[in-house]
């Protein structure tokens, strides 16, 4: 019972604060966010992101629109990050297929998992639709890195710049709903 | 009605550095008037050269961009019509050549191939909206069209091709793809 007490103490002390996936965006050179809005991100990444001078909001119609379009800015030598939700990765996979994959380019995806259990590994997800999004990602070999607590954040700047360096895309997934504060 | 080489022709004595995005029947015919570095061939993805032009467009603001889009396949990108209103480029120029058909995909018919593009441009928020069907009329114009301060629609109405060579390998080569970012990069 008491181990039971202090896990969930535990459990309650894990949080993802948006200000710090925000900061390392920013200090992975990226430029440009391209964004359908996702209720998992809405709060704690893609307001204040629209609120920030620092970095350009591009807000598109449907989420495969953002692959084509990080595909020009990245000729261009321009970073740019794509915040969507699952189901809007699920869309675009032709898109990723083709361009990202095909193409090698270095596509950044950051990917809202509407409805996941952040105690569970997404793969063990009770959401068919979470369930399959890491095996997607292993079947198209595109890394992915999975970001439910702050301590993932770190992840985030060395995953960009590998995909860069690469010139491969990378899928950076949201486990948790991040802090707004 | 003209034909879209001919449309395609005219518009090439009067492009300089200007980046060309184009898609499938437009990047064959495009792709025939000879080779350059800043061509940029749309493939894989249908209905994406708008998208991949919009990226180029804001990347690049001191350079024209110009697309030339195919009607199918700017169907299954609409929204980019909107993205492109609201981001209001003011380098881009997008044409779309409306043959009424899904030309690389045996000509079968567009679901409605009466849609109004450029309708659909300007109520997304396109500064210039142009609609061509003579190419007197074009050859006339093109210069202006390509000049004015975007974002730009010009819908051409054209015949369905000669039989084209689809040769997708070629025209995406990792070499064409390396000769375009190696033109941008030299601002």
């Amino acid at each position: 019972m008491e181990a039971q007490t202090a896990a969930k103490a535990n459990e309650a002390k894990v949080e993802l604060h948006g200000a710090n996936i925000i900061a390392a965006i920013k200090a992975s050179g990226v430029e440009f966010v391209l964004s359908v809005p996702d209720i998992v991100t809405s709060a704690g990444l893609l307001r204040p992101i629209a609120n920030d001078p620092t970095l350009r909001l591009v807000r598109v119609c449907k989420e495969d629109e953002c692959i084509g379009i990080a595909s020009g800015m990245h000729y261009s030598d321009k970073r740019a990050l794509i915040l969507i939700q699952y189901t809007g990765f699920l869309d675009s996979l032709n898109a990723i297929r083709a361009v990202a994959v095909e193409y090698k380019q270095p596509i950044c995806m950051m990917v809202g998992l509407l409805g996941h259990e952040p105690e569970r590994l997404p793969t063990e997800s009770g959401r068919y639709g979470v369930r399959i999004i890491e095996p997607i990602c292993d079947a198209m070999g595109i890394p992915h890195h999975l970001i439910s607590q702050d301590s993932d954040v770190a992840k985030i700047k060395p995953a960009i710049d590998k995909a860069y360096a690469d010139s491969f895309p990378v899928a950076l997934l949201i486990g948790r709903r991040p802090l707004a504060q | 009605m003209m034909k879209r080489e001919d449309c395609f022709k005219a518009l090439a004595r009067h492009v300089t550095d200007e980046v060309v995005v184009a898609t499938y029947s437009s990047a064959v015919e495009w792709n025939d008037l000879g080779p350059r570095a800043p061509n940029y061939f749309s493939m894989g993805a249908m209905g994406l050269a708008s998208s991949h032009a919009l990226g180029l467009a804001l990347a690049n603001p001191k350079r024209r961009i110009i697309v030339l889009d195919g009607d199918g396949s700017l169907l299954m990108n609409l929204g980019s019509l909107v993205t492109i209103g609201a981001q209001a480029p003011k380098n881009l120029v997008h044409f779309v050549s409306n043959n009424e058909c899904y030309e690389a995909n045996g000509s079968h018919p567009l679901p409605n191939p009466k849609v109004d593009f450029s309708g659909l441009a300007r109520s997304a928020g396109y500064a210039h909206v142009f609609e061509f069907n003579d190419l007197a009329s074009f050859e006339q114009q093109v210069a202006h069209v390509i000049g004015l301060e975007g974002p730009v629609f010009a819908t051409l109405h054209v015949e369905r091709s000669r039989p084209l060579t689809y040769d997708y390998p070629t025209l995406y080569s990792p070499e064409k793809r390396r000769a375009l970012k190696a033109e941008l990069r030299k601002g």
